[in-house]
């Protein structure tokens, strides 16, 4: 019976939205460099880097969106940096991504440790709050579970349709899913295969640092170490999941996150018979099972991970 | 006036020269070929003039204008359009996707689907050129993805048409359908530059042919002046002439294969379906087919390196259980790969270590049983660069900077040496100039003569049919009945390349 009202419990299904909030941002992002042809394992630092700069931009006394737009531009920066030595210079995608992760999660906390030396407890900020839409926030079960959210959460689930209408509708999306596909047919017809892939990069990093963010002023108030927490790995798997298409990400992330808010409770449920480290492992586990079953039918773009070379004996 | 000028133009990638102070002038409605050797330096040139790579000195005009160097988009709008050896099309998205492609600003908000299908169907139509707008690229066949290649250029508007080696991957009738196409576009003043080896392809469409050796430009003339023999001088530099099989009285089967099948990764679709053939001793065996039917399955399986999955496989009356690359050379299988530079040699190793990889545990070559005799080796290794005329620096020269014809020299000595039963000669001469040809040719044809069996794959009706005795056609998987190569002909084959097996008589 506890089982049954947990699903049909509202709090279930709000904490569902709210952990899948950021998963979105950093999967769409991720999405976006490797359609283009770039895998970028710099998410997590990126991730870490965001939530830094957007809560460090509201405790120096910034507005809350303006947080969100100097966490997309220090995250559009490491997008650069990865771009620089991998598309530009046509290094290693795997080594240049983990070294990203490396540099930003570490700077993120020297930076922290460099403004507050001292503080032991993560000072708060004034976060972002849900917004009360009227007549829908009243609604019974559905006011508490879909419309009691803050604005960033929206954003998250508004970002789905615009990825597919730009990937799919304008020439622009056109060309990056070509970078990705057969960047020598980008060349063929005229069109700069660097400029694209940077941009894409830039534009994808920039959105997972969004989803960092989210965590420091949205989720929570404060910015601690550790926060971001594998989010990152898990948009790399969510990406692999969705097989590059927008719309299966909402869904992958939907369904991780839903996982994810019910392994809290099923912790509760269980009370001290199963450890709870078995139910932190299970959102984990479930991930690996759907990706083993989808492998089958993976349809991956066809240059990613390649570098394009300019000139180049052909 | 002339439409389009290329002038005094040099390339050099590091040592090499590609192309040598190179000038060329089309007209409107003239068709122009451009013909020389693999490594000649056509590709370069063209690409040069498409501003894929930027000349060391030169320029291109076109209308008088100068095109800016090094800039494809500015060769696409002063009207250049290229269809490339290979295809530049993306698999996992459709003929009208590839076709839009930077058609439109890329800052634009929405792309303009429903004119541009409109658009591409008119052409389409115009120039007698079908394809599904909607259909995936994966989807097509080889000469139906040349043609979304050819209504990209069109849609663009291009006046001046450049083809890189159209027919290489055509089947006779495809290409005979392709020159009819090209000739109804010069009809409406459009210009060609057609790129070639092939002679008769050169003579049959081309209003002038200009003949590109090592990088430099050799010489031209009028095509109602030319004839093969004069191309091939020219394009060559030395009279060369390719040997013809003698008829020989064949001997017993040496390898039979019956009612083979090997299933696809999918186990709906058979890569290889009921294949049943034999060769028999001093006999050169043909397969023909459009690169793609199954060549590459047939190749492995007889390598040792695929399965399969029902069929019975014999060698010289034994039944062979199964596919073991290592036991297949013990019983005296001889393998020339289609692929030199991955499959057919390390790179990164020496000659002499490619030359003797595959009898590396026969005496006298073996020490104790664990070690490598090096002076033995080296001194055999010496032998066969001497007896086959590989041209290299030294035996330690990395077996990767040597040319595609001395790499497929070094393969034929490592394979003919171990005095071969069996040889699968997959693709021999793809890619090689007409001098190394005749010496694989030559090779293949004494080794016959030597008794061993031989398993040709091949696309090119013309070596088919000087060193071939018989010959079947691979199509989706399936091989023919093989024929009498003296008793068929080239438009016989050719048909069923395209799938009539019907012509089997």
């Amino acid at each position: 019976m506890d089982w049954v009202e947990l699903f049909i419990s509202a709090g279930f299904w709000a904490a569902t939205l709210r952990i899948a909030a950021p998963l979105i941002f950093g999967t769409i992002g991720e999405l976006i460099c490797e359609r283009a042809g770039v895998l970028n394992l710099g998410i997590e630092g990126i991730m870490t880097m965001g939530a830094m700069a957007g809560w460090m931009w509201v405790f120096q006394g910034g507005s809350l969106w303006g947080a969100v737009l100097f966490a997309a531009m220090v995250g559009g920066m490491f997008g650069l940096l990865h771009a620089i030595l991998t598309v530009h210079l046509g290094l290693s995608q795997h080594v240049s991504g983990i070294g990203i992760t490396l540099l930003a999660s570490s700077l993120s906390y020297f930076l922290f440790r460099m403004l507050l030396p001292n503080t032991t407890t993560p000072p708060k900020i004034t976060s972002f709050q849900p917004l009360d839409i009227p007549f829908l926030s009243d609604l019974r079960f559905f006011g508490e579970a879909f419309f009691s959210h803050t604005a960033l959460t929206y954003l998250a689930l508004a970002i789905i349709p615009i990825a597919i209408y730009l990937l799919y509708r304008t020439p622009i999306g056109l060309a990056t899913r070509m970078a990705g596909e057969n960047p020598v047919a980008l060349e063929a017809q005229g069109i700069n295969v660097l400029m694209i892939r940077t941009g894409a990069v830039i534009v994808g990093s920039a959105m997972m640092a969004i989803g960092g963010a989210y965590i420091t002023i949205s989720a929570f108030d404060a910015f601690f170490f550790d926060m971001i927490n594998g989010r990152g790995w898990i948009c790399i798997a969510l990406v692999i999941f969705a097989s590059w298409k927008p719309g299966r990400a909402l869904f992958g992330a939907l369904l991780f996150a839903g996982l994810d808010a019910f392994q809290v409770r099923a912790q509760q449920l269980a009370g001290g018979d199963i450890p709870y480290q078995f139910f932190l492992m299970l959102p984990y586990l479930l991930s690996i099972g759907a990706m083993i079953i989808i492998s089958k039918r993976m349809q991956y773009p066809q240059a990613l991970l390649v570098p394009f070379r300019r000139g180049d004996r052909i | 006036m002339a439409n389009l000028k290329i002038s005094n133009v040099t390339k050099k990638f590091g040592p090499l020269t590609a192309n040598d102070n190179v000038s060329l002038e089309v007209s409107e409605g003239e068709v122009v070929a451009l013909l020389g050797e693999n490594g000649a330096g056509k590709t370069t040139l063209m690409n040069i003039l498409f501003g894929h790579y930027v000349a060391d000195e030169g320029e291109v005009e076109i209308d008088g204008i100068k095109l800016p160097a090094g800039s494809t988009d500015a060769a696409i709008r002063a009207g250049l359009g290229m269809v490339h050896q290979h295809f530049t099309l993306a698999e996992n998205m459709s003929v009208l996707e590839n076709i839009m492609l930077g058609t439109e600003s890329l800052w634009s908000l929405k792309s303009t689907v429903a004119r541009s299908r409109r658009k591409l169907e008119n052409l389409s139509n115009e120039y007698n050129l079908h394809v599904d707008p909607d259909a995936g690229i994966s989807e097509l066949s080889v000469g139906e993805r040349q043609r979304v290649e050819i209504l990209k250029v069109l849609y663009r508007g291009a006046r001046i048409l450049i083809l890189d080696e159209p027919t290489a991957v055509l089947t006779p009738a495809e290409t005979d359908q392709l020159l009819a196409n090209l000739k109804m576009m010069v009809a409406k003043g459009m210009s060609i530059i057609f790129i070639s080896h092939k002679l008769h392809e050169v003579l049959a469409i081309s209003d002038r042919v200009t003949v590109l050796r090592h990088g430099a430009m050799v010489g031209e003339i009028e095509t109602r002046n030319a004839d093969k023999a004069i191309l091939a001088e020219m394009m060559v530099g030395r009279k060369v002439t390719r040997p013809k099989a003698e008829v020989m009285e064949p001997g017993s089967i040496v390898l039979e294969l019956e009612n083979i099948n090997v299933a696809g990764k999918d186990k709906a679709t058979d890569l290889l379906s009921n294949v049943s053939l034999n060769i028999r001793e001093s006999e050169i065996v043909a397969i023909a087919g459009v690169a793609g039917n199954g060549q590459r399955e047939l190749a492995e399986l007889l390598s040792g390196l695929r399965p399969w999955d029902s069929g019975e496989f014999k060698y010289r009356g034994e039944v062979v259980s199964k596919a073991d690359a290592n036991e297949f050379l013990k019983m005296g299988f001889g393998r020339i790969p289609e692929d030199r530079h991955h499959t057919g040699t390390v790179g990164e190793m020496s000659v002499w270590e490619n030359l003797l990889s595959e009898n590396l545990r026969k005496s006298p070559f073996w020490k104790f049983g664990t070690l490598i005799d090096f002076s033995a080796h080296r001194k055999k290794a010496a032998e066969l660069i001497e007896q086959f005329d590989i041209r290299c620096s030294s035996m330690d020269t990395p077996a990767r900077l040597l040319s595609g014809g001395n790499m497929q020299k070094l393969i034929l000595a490592r394979t003919l040496t171990a005095d071969p039963k069996f040889v699968l000669a997959n693709q021999p001469v793809r890619g090689l100039d007409e001098g190394a040809i005749a010496f694989v040719h030559e090779q293949l044809l004494a080794a016959r003569t030597n008794g061993a069996g031989i398993l040709l794959i091949s696309e090119d009706l013309d070596e088919i049919f000087s060193i071939a005795d018989r010959v079947g056609v691979i199509y989706h998987g399936h091989i023919s009945q093989l024929l009498n190569v003296r008793k068929t002909d080239i438009q016989q084959i050719g048909a069923m390349m395209g799938g009539d097996m019907k012509a089997v008589a």
